[in-house]
């Protein structure tokens, strides 16, 4: 690693104003699972590095709020995937952090860490679409709320700006009976990134979702509002003429991980089994597609 | 250039101080600063589980862990995991009971993971040692008889 300075403000506007006065020449450290490696690669080399571990004013790890979750920004995912909140509301999410690197990388990798780094393999990056997540940033101008699909802008880029911090991750509870899975395919076990990520969100009011990742330069949200994808008894032609409008919409490159090919053909194979479990979730709690 | 600070940790039940430039990783300051050279470093980017340790009770990859960070933290390395100098742990005994090491690499941090999966699960199926196991690689691909060797020192501690 190339030296840098290192920081561990108390406060979030403490931590704001050491990045907006470093400009870019700034990154935050919160897990470092990614962080570390790119110092370590010299992809990254800034002069300050800000540890938001000390931060005494951010939310809790976890707090139920109405409508929603609030995760904290520190929160680790190891902790996150057995807390009980986080497991009764948020099952697709469990399902994703479950499969993030390895245990030694969950107890220190964090959601806002996954979305801030902008992979378009992060794995909890399309169920936190499918949960309408919204990313509470600190800056230099004042506390803001985005909607996550504005935040990710790109492959390693988001709508952040040098002086935000992101401090918690909010995710919604729908009010309806919901059925949510998550699925991925990769080439071995442990500590491989995604070739295909899927995540399926199946309403009581018919609507299906669709989060995909690592088929286009981000991971993105699509839907059926026609009822037939939430309908076990629809006819398998429509289904899957419906299925394949939403793929059109991915656009995978080809890369040491998969084929285009491959991943276009594993993204309907998980959408598929996303959609089964999905339905069948959205049964259990209650729910009934139209 | 940058500066250098005095760090407190608790390594293996002993305080140590050493003094680090914020950009050296804890798996460095193991190595280089305190002679622990159990830990072993490998891939270097938190993929291969060589350089696994324990800090305050959680397992973590010390490549991607700095050292100023963990100041006034409790770590726990291969080195620790003996009740005394001239005692084996009975997982450490197993691995070579079991013939679980072969070049024998990768085994620190194995032993070191399998100290952690066990303390969280103390009795995990086949299963659930191979995930636990699931951040540690061997180039040997010795696998059964690491997941042999955890299973049979989950039964001895019953």
């Amino acid at each position: 690693m190339r030296a840098f300075d290192y920081a561990r403000p108390a406060t979030v506007p403490e931590a704001v104003d050491l990045l907006a006065r470093h400009r870019g020449a700034a990154r935050v450290l919160a897990g470092g699972t990614d962080l570390v490696v790119g110092l370590r690669q010299h992809t990254l080399t800034p002069r300050l590095v800000v540890d938001i571990k000390g931060l005494k004013d951010l939310p809790p790890a976890v707090t139920a709020a109405g409508d929603a979750v609030v995760i904290g920004a520190t929160a680790v995912m190891a902790d996150l995937a057995r807390n009980p909140v986080v497991r009764r509301h948020l099952p697709a999410l469990v399902e994703a952090m479950d499969t993030v690197g390895s245990i030694q990388i969950r107890n220190r990798a964090t959601l806002a860490g996954n979305l801030c780094h902008a992979s378009p393999a992060a794995d909890t990056v399309p169920p936190m679409l499918a949960y309408d997540a919204k990313v509470h940033v600190s800056g230099p101008a004042g506390d803001r709320r985005l909607a996550l699909r504005d935040v990710i802008l790109g492959p390693g880029r988001t709508a952040l700006e040098p002086g935000d911090v992101v401090t918690a991750v909010e995710l919604g509870v729908p009010r309806q009976p919901v059925g949510v899975a998550f699925a991925r395919m990769t080439r071995r076990r442990g500590v491989d990134l995604a070739s295909v990520n899927v995540c399926c969100a199946v309403g009581a009011d018919g609507v299906t979702r669709f989060a995909y990742g690592a088929v286009a330069p981000r991971p993105f949200l699509v839907a059926d509002h026609t009822g037939t994808l939430a309908d076990p008894g629809a006819a398998e032609d429509r289904k899957a003429a419906i299925l394949e409008g939403l793929i059109a919409n991915a656009s995978p490159i080809t890369d040491v991980r998969a084929s285009q090919e491959y991943r276009i053909a594993m993204l309907r194979v998980l959408s598929r089994r996303t959609l089964a479990t999905a339905t069948d979730r959205l049964a259990r709690a209650g729910g009934r597609a139209r | 250039m940058t500066a250098t600070r005095v760090l407190h940790l608790t390594v293996n039940g002993t305080d140590r101080s050493v003094a680090v430039e914020p950009h050296r990783a804890l798996l460095d300051v193991l190595r280089e600063e305190l002679d622990l050279t159990g830990t072993k470093e490998c891939c270097a980017v938190g993929e291969c589980g060589a350089c696994t340790v324990i800090v305050d009770g959680r397992a973590v990859n010390s490549c991607l862990v700095l050292a100023i960070e963990v100041d006034g933290a409790s770590v726990t390395t291969v080195e620790g995991l003996a009740p005394d100098p001239d005692r084996l742990s009975r997982l450490q005994d197993a691995f070579l009971e079991r013939g679980a090491v072969q070049c024998g690499f990768c085994i620190p941090g194995m032993v070191v993971s399998a100290r952690y999966l066990l303390a969280t699960n103390p009795d995990p199926t086949a299963e659930e040692v191979r995930e636990g196991l699931s951040g540690n690689l061997c180039r040997c691909a010795g696998y059964n008889r690491i997941v042999e060797a955890v299973l049979a020192a989950a039964r001895a501690d019953r």
